[in-house]
């Protein structure tokens, strides 16, 4: 195998030479090549990943894991990731966009938590094309078909429709689960003389350099590229989490790697790499589903639902027969060693022999930075946007595709199952409860791309911010974030900028808000030969409350409430909801967060909750303050009537996007105590909620059947 | 009384249903595995739950009816002891021909997970004699394979037999049918019952509304209960 087709560079592959002091043989090109893959390796990134804030008082495993666990109290932690499955649901939507939940739940097994809810980020394409419908029909069915059949929940998620996903839809997905403390899994604990367990499929031919795959943007030849994609069996998968947790729950492993990109090489190797150790495996012990396969097709195999095992010696009994009992295939592959090399044999022939170092430090690759000059971040044109009819402008926002209901997907997916949501989709905060307990974890998931197309930094910071101002509303303690960064191509210096800055964005929001980012994936090369997607990371953040009463929702207005809108009335229209249904693409800045003012809310919105002090409360987010009462109409049912003497024009109230800013329903007995909370930061009571009828003086009266055919049906 | 909830492989609602029958019964629950053959002696009421038993690559629950405990079910049906199939477990009990009829796709062809509304129709029969006929419960569904079926004789037969126990209603009318129906099950039939009213099956889940905290509600607490009360009154089987 020549090094270029290993997706190695020159530079790359001198560098072998250099620290191997001999050329690679052919397998070992190989498996170099897909280790330094930008997927595996995150070579691109890496040295910026570095700049987030990686701990804080509920951090118990930060990045560099298969998943982050925070503590959530009572002897519980939360281990929870998200990842992209994005090339595959491109080429195969329904396998690709199913694996994609498959991996991520692996992902949390590894952890040694049950995987208990999970979320999903869909980025679709120009909803007019029958190829739009037909990529998120395949994917929404996908996620359901595996997620729906392994029984976890789909208790929330985030989907956006722009013209720069047509050609390449974005599938995010996201797992969380509860774990004993003293169940927690690791793979940094295998030690020498301990034994190599595949538990699991068969290898076969799918998915074979899955991770290449993912490593280079999409083209005509990605059709060809069918065999790269693998096939799930989520049956499969509910045995190998039914095994996992009780082979831990009786102390028979020492230390576990789930199979993802890159199969047995990557999980073999890291897990050797990252506990110290050496690896022999042998490449006749591993089952295969069929014959005549090369080592390097074995190695780099993606056949889904294996695990890797590491089990002391006198353990491999009774590990087998937990295996036998659920039915899965098991067997040994190959022993830890202290050599710090990895070594593979074919039987007794020694056919690769690194260093275990080579495969998991893949030197970084430096990339160009420079500012775009076409963003679009000039002004958006003043008269483009006014608002002539209000009424008309609303129906339109509320019933647009990112604005609609999007039941038509989350109905798809089983969000009861396990017996732990509290708070399931079609709410902005998803809630579920700690087992055993009276707390709950609650979760939000972010994405602005207009926004970070405009500005990646302003951006990425209010994505970010949005994301905290909906658990503080919801009366809950941040514990840590999670994110999928996907962007084009880092080669090009105005695409790499945008990943520059969108990551110090999160990074510096993170860092003031006192948000830990525990864990995370980056997606590159999204951009097929009609062009690229916006910067689009995605942020998944999780809160905790004490008490599950205790948590503030929305959609509970009840008729004859008073509506509070605290902060500023105004945002901006740049690269908002608004300005891009009037312009056609996103232009224009959105407001960026400041972070002292995001604290002085967020002290008043967590006092609000704990007191008990409103009924209802929601961040305003996409679409604005008219959208956001919209749906807090919708969702509880309850009419509206808002007043504000606020003189400027009606789109600038009505619809601009960003800082912090909350509606709550406050009944009267509670006005005195909520107004005192909110002493000192901007407060106005505009309106009381009741009667069948959303109004705003001046500006619109809709019937709420109206508003809901709009929001439902996506017609007015 | 004394219940179990068989765990097949792919089972995802069995510690769901060992849950809600612990908390809103105050019992304990036995966990049966698939490849078992008997029940613990003394078992009253046997729970089959939903998920994919086997996978159910094949027709649902195809498999799950040719599994090793189910002789065990079938005997226990034959003393009159009681044996709920929820959702999988439904339809695994049409695949043993326990109960009649065959769970087909639903008409959309897709997965439907919601909250649903569906009326009791009978209570002469051993699990809802503690409800009243005609009320109205709210359970939610969450199956793809959820369309009952019947050819036309024989649905007239179980419909003239008092054995349809549940059907899909509309909770501002009262009013109950297909057109009700989120799946297209014909006659809008949620649930049916053996002639000797001991075996139940029903699509939607009373699990999911019995944990008052949660989102599904709390009519499956009633129903529990009206299972724990006919059974206390009428005694062990």
């Amino acid at each position: 195998m020549d090094y270029k087709s290993a997706g190695l560079s020159d530079s790359e592959y001198e560098r072998i030479n250099e620290l191997l002091e001999r050329e690679p043989n052919s397998l070992e090109t190989q498996l170099i090549g897909v280790m330094w893959s930008e997927h595996c390796s995150y070579k691109s990134t890496k040295r910026l990943l570095k700049t987030y804030p990686s701990t804080g008082r509920y951090v118990l495993q930060g990045q560099g894991e298969n998943a982050g666990v925070v503590d959530v109290g009572e002897g519980w932690g939360l281990a929870f990731k998200v990842e992209s499955h994005n090339h595959p649901s491109a080429v195969a939507p329904f396998q690709g966009a199913a694996t994609g939940v498959g991996g991520i739940i692996r992902d949390i097994i590894a952890m040694g938590a049950r995987p208990t809810a999970s979320m999903d980020g869909l980025f679709f394409g120009d909803p007019s094309l029958k190829k739009t419908e037909n990529l998120s029909k395949g994917i929404v069915e996908g996620i359901g078909a595996y997620g729906n059949a392994v029984g976890v929940p789909v208790v929330g998620g985030k989907t956006f429709y722009s013209p720069c996903y047509t050609d390449n839809p974005l599938v995010n997905a996201f797992c969380a689960g509860f774990v004993r403390l003293d169940k927690m899994a690791s793979s940094q604990t295998a030690k020498s003389g301990d034994f190599a367990v595949l538990l699991g499929s068969k290898t076969g031919r799918d998915g074979i350099a899955g991770a290449s795959f993912a490593s280079r943007e999409l083209d005509e030849d990605s059709k060809a590229s069918k065999p790269q994609i693998q096939i799930g069996d989520p049956f499969e998968e509910k045995l190998l989490i039914e095994c996992c947790l009780d082979l831990l729950d009786k102390d028979l492993i020492a230390s576990m790697q789930d199979m993802g990109a890159a199969g047995i090489l990557s999980s073999s190797s890291e897990i050797a790499h990252k506990s110290g150790c050496g690896i022999d495996i042998n490449v006749e012990m591993i089952p295969l589903r069929e014959k005549g396969m090369e080592p390097w097709e074995i190695f780099l195999s993606e056949s889904q639902e294996r695990m890797l095992l590491i089990v002391e010696k006198d353990k491999l009994d009774p590990v087998f027969a937990l295996a036998a009992h659920y039915g899965l295939d098991c067997a040994v592959i190959g022993n830890m060693t202290d050599s710090g090399r990895y070594r593979v044999y074919d039987r007794g022939e020694l056919i690769a022999d690194l260093p275990t170092s080579i495969l998991g430090n893949a030197p970084e690759a430096v990339w160009p930075s420079a500012a775009p000059d076409d963003s679009g971040s000039g002004s958006a044109d003043r008269a483009a946007l006014a608002s002539k009819d209000p009424e008309s402008d609303l129906l339109s926002l509320i019933s647009c595709h990112n604005g609609r209901s999007k039941h038509w997907i989350w109905e798809q997916y089983d969000s009861m199952v396990q017996l732990h949501t509290i708070e399931g989709p079609g709410s902005p905060v998803a809630a579920v409860e700690v087992p055993d307990t009276k707390r709950a974890c609650l979760l939000t998931m972010e994405a602005e791309p207009y926004k970070c197309r405009t500005d990646p930094y302003i951006g990425a910071s209010e994505t970010m911010a949005l994301s905290l101002r909906g658990l503080w509303v919801a009366g809950a303690e941040v514990l840590g974030m999670t994110n999928c960064l996907n962007f084009a191509s880092p080669e090009v210096p105005e695409k790499f900028y945008e990943l520059e800055q969108s990551i110090k964005g999160l990074a510096d929001t993170c860092r003031d808000l006192d948000c830990p980012v525990v864990s995370g994936n980056v997606s590159l090369y999204n951009e097929t030969a009609s062009g690229q997607i916006y910067p689009t990371p995605l942020v998944v953040t999780a809160g905790l409350v004490k008490d599950r009463d205790s948590r503030l929702p929305s959609g509970k207005a009840s008729s004859g409430d008073s509506l509070y809108i605290v902060g500023g009335p105004c945002g901006s229209l740049g690269a908002s909801r608004y300005q891009v249904m009037k312009e056609g693409g996103p232009k224009g800045v959105t407001v960026l967060p400041d972070h002292d003012n995001e604290k002085a809310f967020r002290e008043r919105a967590l006092m609000t909750a704990e007191n008990g002090a409103a009924s209802s409360g929601r961040a305003v987010a996409g679409g604005g303050l008219a959208i956001a009462l919209a749906n807090e109409v919708l969702a509880s049912g309850c009419g509206l009537s808002v007043k504000t003497d606020i003189s400027v024009p009606p789109e600038e109230i009505l619809f601009s996007e960003g800082g912090a800013r909350a509606v709550y329903a406050v009944p009267a007995e509670k006005e005195k105590g909520f107004e005192k909370i909110w002493k000192g930061f901007p407060c106005i009571k505009a309106g009381t909620f009741g009667g069948t009828v959303y109004e705003w003086q001046d500006m619109f009266r809709i019937d709420i059947a109206r508003l809901k055919k709009a929001f439902m049906e996506g017609s007015c | 009384m004394k219940a179990a909830v068989i765990v097949f492989p792919g089972s995802n609602c069995d510690r769901d249903v060992r849950r809600a029958v612990s908390e809103s019964l105050n019992t304990a629950v036995d966990m049966v595995w698939h490849e078992d053959e008997a029940f613990a002696p003394g078992t009253d009421l046997v729970i089959l739950p939903g998920g994919f038993s086997y996978g159910d690559y094949l027709r649902s629950g195809a498999m799950a009816a040719r599994s090793p405990i189910i002789k065990a079910v079938r005997e226990h049906a034959d003393r009159g002891g009681l044996v709920l199939g929820i959702c999988n477990g439904f339809q695994i009990l049409t695949e043993t021909k326990m109960l009649p009829g065959a769970l087909l796709p639903n008409t959309s062809l897709t997965f439907i997970c919601r909250r649903c509304h569906i009326r009791v129709e009978r209570t002469d029969n051993k699990f809802t004699a503690g409800l009243k006929e005609g009320e109205i419960l709210q359970f939610p569904i969450a199956h793809h394979e959820g369309l009952f079926f019947l050819p036309d004789d024989e649905l007239k037969i179980l419909e003239d037999a008092g054995r349809v126990v549940f059907r899909y209603a509309d909770p501002d009318t009262g009013r109950a049918g297909a057109e009700y129906a989120p799946n297209g099950a014909l006659n809008g039939i949620a649930g049916i019952c053996s002639e000797k009213g001991n075996i139940l099956g029903l699509m939607p889940h009373p699990e999911r509304a019995t944990i008052a905290h949660l989102n599904g509600g709390t009519d499956g607490i009633r129903f529990w209960r009206s299972i724990a009360e006919a059974f206390k009154e009428r005694g062990a089987c």
